[in-house]
């Protein structure tokens, strides 16, 4: 992974299995956003490949990346909710899209899927009149319009109250659980981490490497390596 | 009462110097150096210890903490220990709070000084890299009109709609201002020079054939650069900080069709309207000029300004229209979509998509008169 000639992260080799929390994890800064942004699609990588089951992402064109993505539902850090749209609208627009329901079909899903975030009769609201918080969780329901196999989360809980942050990591877990979704989280948030986490790559900042894949709770029971240790453990001893 | 900063150095022994501060030590104009201090390290290359000595020392803030550290860097540059248990405690702990993350050398900006022909090289380069993105725009602009026509291009209506609105109806107020007002002024520079030869009422020709053929679309394209051009590149520019473009690719759906094609349009079809719209403006501004100025009669200005005005005067100037809509359409877009991630980033895009969509529509102007010469219409 680079920008120009500065390269962020070198030999980064890990797989994500069908059904995982997958956690990408990290000090700010090491690339986690970035790593995110490759694997949905948006930045090529300078060098390596991605794999979706048998089929090279980066190899393909756009059209098979794009048919590839339409399986996988993304949350942006900021909700990024087409502002000019009301939340139903935003949450309606793939459905429009992509499948034949009826109108008001798809008005049921759309309410299905606000009521889901906890957020049943803000369908006419505009994404400025709601608070950050709400933004995310609208942008959570647009990630899942589609029922996607899989999930990206860029920053779930950053600038969440611990509650909010709470129900946001249990509405993942259930998700993962009740519809068998495949999770793949970027975050910092320790107890995010160890509360929905399965399986994760630890990417570090001054090795500008991956130094460890695994579930978090193991790595931290087994790891060796201080510098995992001390963001694991917030540097407390 | 504040007590003036003050800084003394002691040398007990050749190794050993003591730096003593005393009085409030808060930012301010006249707080000691650190220069000082390592002038006078510098001069005695025997010192290997520098003993911080500070318990006279009133009121403290950052003016302290920064004298400290850069007094610290120095001795750390010239392998001097440094004994700071005289600071206060607080001052201590935040100093080894502020060096507990080494500095990150290699993440700095370098100011890099180019010689005028590298300068000239790149800015060159730049250039043509600048029209192979707007040709690679335009193309992906043309296909996406493609795919309209062939009925698979994905956009929403409504938008459509909304964007005809905002870039019709709500400029006509400013349209018929400018252009009643060039009517107006055109009429009476010609007038001026037609009255030394008593044929004021060609003045009706002059306004007519110049608005209809030219003027009307110049000043409406020049207004909807500013007004709906502007707009546009600091929407998608909004859009693309907000990470909005990227959640419209990662749903598979393009930029291009979703928000460029329903803009550009939008203006190809309201941009002729407009022009037919500010040439009745820019004749009536004409007209009035003279009909009060000159006492041309109303019905012999208007029979005038109809056996001047050809068909193909107002076919050109419709045309020419049409191509500024798309040209300030595709201006506004394109710097929209080529914005970066910052508040000021938008500001320039949306500078950028007025100046570039004036110059296209001041060189098409030029592309279509030359053609119209060539072609004798």
């Amino acid at each position: 992974m680079a920008y120009g000639d500065y390269v962020l992260m070198r030999d980064l080799n890990f797989t994500i299995n069908r059904g995982d929390i997958f956690i990408i994890m990290g000090g700010s800064g090491c690339g986690k956003s970035t790593l995110m942004t490759i694997l949905v699609g948006l930045k090529a990588p300078a060098r390596g490949k991605v794999y979706y089951g048998e089929v090279d992402f980066w190899g393909a064109d756009q059209a098979s990346r794009d048919q590839l993505m339409r399986r996988a539902g993304v949350m942006y850090q900021s909700g990024a909710l087409w502002s000019s749209m009301t939340l139903a609208e935003n949450v309606a627009l793939p459905l429009e899209t992509y499948t034949n329901l009826r109108p008001d079909q798809i008005r049921e899903v759309v309410r299905l899927k606000l009521a889901l975030v906890g957020l049943a009769g803000f369908e006419e609201f505009y994404p400025a009149e709601i608070s950050g918080g709400m933004q995310k969780r609208a942008g959570i329901a647009r990630a899942m319009a589609l029922d996607p196999e899989i999930l990206f989360f860029d920053e779930p809980s950053a600038g969440l109250d611990p509650v909010s942050a709470r129900r946001l990591d249990d509405l993942i877990l259930e998700l993962n659980d009740s519809l068998g979704t495949t999770m793949v989280v970027v975050t910092h948030e320790l107890p995010s981490i160890f509360a929905i986490g399965s399986n994760g790559v630890f990417l570090d900042v001054s090795r500008r490497t991956q130094t460890a894949t695994g579930n978090p709770r193991q790595l931290l029971a087994e790891t060796q390596d201080p510098a995992l240790r001390q963001f694991l453990t917030r540097g407390e001893k | 009462m504040t007590a003036k900063a003050a800084l003394l150095l002691e040398q007990p022994t050749a190794e050993i110097v003591k730096v003593v501060l005393a009085g409030d030590w808060r930012l301010g104009p006249d707080l000691p150096e650190p220069v000082a201090v390592q002038e006078e390290l510098a001069a005695r290359p025997t010192v290997r210890q520098v003993v911080l000595e500070a318990r006279e020392v009133g009121q403290w803030d950052s003016g302290l903490l920064t004298f400290l550290m850069r007094l610290q860097d120095f001795c750390v540059r010239r392998q001097i220990r440094v004994e700071s248990e005289g600071l206060p405690p607080g001052a201590k702990k935040l100093l080894a709070l502020a060096t507990a993350v080494p500095e990150k050398t290699d993440a700095r900006h370098v100011e890099e000084r180019t010689s005028f022909l590298a300068n000239l090289g790149t800015q060159t380069v730049g250039l043509f890299q600048g029209i192979g993105e707007f040709l690679a725009f335009l193309g992906d602009a043309v296909v996406a009109v493609l795919r309209l026509v062939s009925g698979r291009a994905r956009y929403r209506r409504a938008d459509l709609w909304l964007i005809m609105q905002a870039a019709s109806a709500q400029a006509v107020p400013i349209v018929s201002l400018i252009s009643f007002l060039v009517g107006l002024i055109l009429a009476f520079i010609g007038a001026i020079q037609l009255q030394l030869f008593g044929a004021q009422i060609y003045v009706a020709d002059l306004v007519g054939i110049a608005m209809v053929r030219l003027m009307a679309a110049i000043m409406t394209g020049i207004v909807m650069a500013g007004r709906t051009g502007g707009a546009f590149a600091a929407q998608l520019g909004t859009m693309q900080v907000n990470q909005e473009i990227d959640a419209l690719k990662t749903l598979g759906l393009s930029p291009m069709e979703f928000l460029v094609l329903p803009r550009m349009l939008a203006l190809a079809l309201t941009m002729p309207l407009l022009c037919l719209y500010a040439n009745i403006m820019g004749i009536m501004g004409g007209m009035v000029v003279g009909v009060w100025m000159l006492n041309i009669d109303l019905i012999q200005y208007y029979n005038e300004t109809a056996r001047a005005v050809g068909l193909w005067n107002l076919g050109i100037g419709l045309f020419s229209g049409f191509i500024f809509g798309i040209i300030v359409a595709l201006a506004g877009c394109m710097r929209g979509m080529q914005c970066g991630r910052s508040a000021s980033a938008v500001g320039e895009a949306a500078t950028s998509a007025v100046v570039t969509a004036i110059v296209g529509i001041i060189l098409s102007t030029a592309l279509i008169t030359i053609v119209c010469n060539f072609l004798g219409i």
